[in-house]
């Protein structure tokens, strides 16, 4: 267990210290700010328009730093073979693959914190004052984070088994793909025979992002069920567990050619 | 009980899309390595040293065969404590410093509270670190980075070593300070098992050498046995160049040089002959010793030897009275 | 190796429930109020952001939110709401951004502007969106159809869909129906007869699936209202003939009548002790007239809300071809 901690604090320490990662936060500030702008252009939609582009920088950007971030972890560390002193101590493989897990998701979290931060000053600014329905904003942010967390999985997932390229398209494409499941799972239900089967597999593989998009809802101020934000994270937390699960049967698997 | 043991230990990679075609990087390895030993793993490139290491370490995992290091089991975590490995051209995380490199593995191999931090800094000290204290790893250059996993390798006081080519990107004091680091480590009692195809290295500081060549291993020496063994030659070094003519006649090699000094490499027969000739010409004779074989000849020759002509096979140890030359099954 | 061994199978075990259960809350998630998730559908609610956004995919994004029309309508109808507020904004987006899919404009035409529950209930928006499928493709004569329906059916402006079906009749390739429409709903523009004929022409000009179904209720609605008032007279006629009621139909074709005894689902007609006749299951109808019990409602009630009455308001009459 001591291992898994250490793994995952040394993978947030290596990751935090990357430059690129904060190039990226600031873009996604900027982001925030051009909506900020923006906004002031649309008359009587500053609001909307502000969270609508505000949190869509936040996902998108996180996405990608998620994605950057989960490929360096495992599948760089083996192309330039900083894995091999790590493995060869008494650390399981299985116990290296979650450590990074968990090192990975506190980067993320402390990134989504500051892009928030960002994010409700812009907020903050346009209305002068923050307001009851900012609350659900924050639900947004955590799914937001959720999205991350399953991303995050999946890039690792990825990274176990292909090189970095490799791994980094497939985490995008499926990141795609879910955001459309819901589409997907209509169309299994519509269709007839192996189309439906097949379709239907897949559209229970694919992570779940549409069900974490509630960026529309809380533009309109609107309340989001109690249920929802239960059962999203639990969701989260299994899908994220299955990809890591996975992720552990390729590792202890594979070869370090 | 042998500190590395291995027995028919093999490693087939299965490469291309549909995995048809196979590479056999190992073949069938025999051998066993005793405690306190220096043990030289001998090779030309592709040989399959670094195949021969990663599976022992656990890094790859063998397709026959089996191993044990210390009596242990290759994934026993315990085992892991206990040993130390140096990989070839190592590569570390970018954004740490070397403290909290080796803070960080310290922690890994068990090392606690003040016993790691003094650990840490003695082995920076060690390995010519302590300067470079504050710089992030990305900017070490190659020697650097050899040195940092030297000191990684032996920082948690391992009984058994590793080292895959640890020579290799340094300079000659930079490799004068690494033997003398092995050299060193087998005073205190550590078995070290390294890789290199650099005779010379391996010829100044191990007990043992195994040859491997195309992952097949051609054979087990004991360094002293070897060069112990005469050659039948005797090499004859005098000045004075008036009777260079005659000996070159008698000689297998002649050379002279422009201080009118002069060496000749002849056979035991010839010696009496050669001396005779030297000191009819007045020569100063300086020295005529016995030419001793070396472990490049050695080398050499069980590249060149077909494995299916020799005779036999059992596993190599100093204790034995077998033969030199020694077969995998 | 036999950590190793215990290891995967703990992994594996890990994979197989978290994925089984993952799937079952993706399945609860979807069944939570579906108000809630189809609220999201709007996304971007702009149609030029949209296209921008689109990288000039326009047209796969126009399928994607023609697909969502579908889902939402049939959610909601399917759910017994009658609040379709967002299914002018979605089919408007899906024209705006591929002005040719002729199948959202008749889509559109049909549920928007029938009455709740079997659609919006906004005739003028339906007459809007239709309009802006002609100016983008006149040469379409099939929306000439379902522009002149709003207008006879759910607006009664007869004069006026009767020269819409004019103009759509002297389109090349238009079917010869369309002038018969021209006459008949000038002259009869209430007539069974030319409803029928403008539904046999919906029914005709598509293959959507949801647009066929729906004109043949239509089709069946008409058949029970003209079949209603035909028996009702029959039974008056036995009455002041005989003194009484038929207690069967089987009674009154002893007696030599002949005349549709059976709905067009093959229920026989009921007849009641005051001389009505009814259906045998009034919501298999939902578009009839005649036959329905007294005070019958439909199972749920149509829920005027502010959005469909604001719009009426807002939107200006249309354009009269």
């Amino acid at each position: 267990m001591r291992s898994i901690l250490l793994v995952a604090f040394n993978t947030f320490r290596e990751a935090v210290r990357d430059r690129v990662l904060y190039n990226l936060i600031v873009f996604a500030l900027l982001l925030i700010g051009a909506s900020f702008l923006v906004g002031q252009i649309s008359i009587g939609i500053e609001r909307q328009v502000l969270i609508s582009l505000g949190l869509t920088a936040i996902s998108l950007f996180g996405v990608v730093i998620a994605v950057f971030i989960g490929v360096g972890l495992v599948s760089k560390e083996i192309e330039k073979r900083t894995i091999y002193t790590v493995l060869t101590r008494p650390v399981r493989r299985w116990q290296f693959i979650v450590g990074k897990f968990f090192g990975l998701f506190g980067t993320l979290v402390v990134n989504t914190f500051f892009m928030a931060i960002g994010f409700f000053a812009a907020l903050a600014l346009q209305a002068h004052r923050l307001q009851w329905a900012d609350g659900w904003l924050v639900v947004a942010l955590w799914f937001i984070v959720l999205e991350f967390v399953i991303i995050t999985a999946l890039a690792l997932l990825f990274s176990s088994f292909s090189t970095p390229l490799e791994s980094a398209v497939f985490a995008f494409v499926l990141f795609i793909i879910g955001t459309f499941s819901e589409d997907l799972r209509e169309f299994a239900q519509a269709a007839h025979g192996l189309t439906r089967i097949v379709a239907s597999g897949a559209a229970y593989l694919v992570p779940n992002l549409a069900a974490l998009n509630v960026v529309g809802r809380v533009a309109h101020d609107q309340a989001l069920p109690p249920s929802l934000i239960f059962y999203n994270t639990i969701y989260a937390a299994l899908y994220a567990t299955a990809a890591v699960a996975a992720a552990v049967l390729i590792f202890e698997r594979r070869d370090m050619k | 009980m042998p500190a590395i043991e291995t027995i028919g230990l093999e490693k087939t990679y299965r490469l291309g899309f549909w995995r048809k075609t196979a590479r056999q990087a190992l073949r069938p390895l025999t051998l066993a390595v005793e405690e306190g030993e220096i043990f030289g793993y001998l090779g030309p490139n592709g040989a399959g040293k670094t195949t021969t290491l990663k599976l022992l370490m656990g890094l790859v995992f063998p397709t026959g065969g089996s191993a044990r290091i210390l009596g242990m089991e290759l994934d026993d975590p315990r085992m892991r404590r206990q040993i130390g490995f140096l990989p070839e051209q190592p590569y570390f995380y970018d954004y740490l410093t070397a403290p909290e490199l080796l803070n960080y593995y310290a922690q890994l191999s068990g090392l606690t509270g003040r016993d790691r931090k003094r650990r840490v800094e003695e082995m920076l000290a060690r390995v010519g670190l302590a300067e470079a204290e504050r710089m992030q790893l990305r900017k070490f250059s190659k020697g650097m980075l050899q040195r940092l996993g030297i000191a990684q390798a032996i920082l948690h006081d391992p009984k058994l070593v590793f080292l895959d080519e640890p020579m290799s990107g340094l300079d000659p004091l930079g490799r004068r300070e690494v033997r003398d680091l092995i050299q060193s480590l087998k005073d205190e009692g550590k078995t070290v098992f390294f890789s290199t195809h650099i005779l010379s290295d391996a010829e100044a500081l191990c007990d043992r050498v195994a040859v491997l060549c195309r992952g097949e291993l051609r054979g087990v020496g004991v360094i002293a046995e070897l060069e112990a063994k005469r050659t039948g030659r005797v090499e004859v070094v005098w000045r004075g160049l008036s009777a260079l003519a005659e000996v070159r006649n008698l000689a297998l090699e002649c050379h002279a040089s422009k201080n009118d000094t002069a060496r000749a490499t002849v056979t035991e027969g010839n010696l009496d002959a050669v001396l005779d000739v030297l000191r009819r010409g007045s020569a100063q004779i300086i020295s005529a010793m016995p030419v001793r074989s070396t472990l490049e000849d050695y080398f050499i020759e069980r590249l060149q030897a077909d494995p299916q002509d020799e005779p036999g096979s059992t596993a190599a140890s100093p204790d034995s009275d077998a033969p030199v030359r020694e077969v995998a099954q | 190796m036999l950590k190793k061994r215990g290891i995967t199978v703990v992994a594996f075990a890990v994979l197989a429930v978290s994925l089984a259960a993952s799937a079952l809350i993706v399945h609860l998630v979807d069944r939570m109020s579906a108000d809630t998730r189809l609220e999201d559908v709007l996304y971007l609610p702009s149609a030029r952001v949209l296209k921008r956004v689109s990288l000039g995919y326009n047209t796969l994004v126009a399928d994607l939110y023609w697909t969502r029309a579908v889902q939402y309508f049939g959610s909601k109808h399917h759910s017994r709401s009658s609040r379709y507020d967002l299914l002018y904004s979605l089919l408007d987006i899906t024209t705006d951004l591929d002005p040719r899919l002729l199948v959202a404009y008749q889509f559109g035409s049909i549920f928007l502007a029938q009455s709740p529950p079997e659609g919006a209930g906004q005739p003028l928006l339906a007459a809007k969106l239709v309009e802006k499928g002609i100016r983008h493709d006149p040469e379409n004569w099939k929306l000439y159809y379902n522009l002149g329906w709003i207008l006879a059916s759910e607006m009664k402006d007869y004069q006026a869909a009767s020269k819409v079906f004019e103009r759509g009749s002297k389109v090349p390739g238009a079917n010869p129906a369309m002038g018969v429409l021209a006459a008949t709903t000038a002259q009869h523009g209430g007539d069974v007869a030319t409803a029928r004929l403008m539904w046999t022409q919906i029914y005709e000009t598509t293959e959507n699936t949801a647009i066929r179904a729906n004109a043949i209720k239509r089709l069946q609605a008409l058949r029970v209202d003209t079949d209603i008032p035909q028996l009702e007279q029959s039974l008056k006629q036995f009455q002041e003939a005989i003194g009484r009621l038929p207690r069967s139909w089987a009674e009154m074709q002893a007696t030599g009548w002949r005349g549709p005894t059976v709905d067009p689902l093959g229920s026989p007609y009921l007849i009641m002790p005051d001389g009505h006749v009814e259906v045998a299951d009034p919501e298999e109808f939902p578009f009839i007239t005649r036959g329905l019990p007294p005070g019958y409602k439909p199972p749920f009630t149509p829920d005027i809300s502010p959005a469909l009455a604001g719009n009426s308001q807002q939107n200006s009459q249309p354009q009269k071809p």
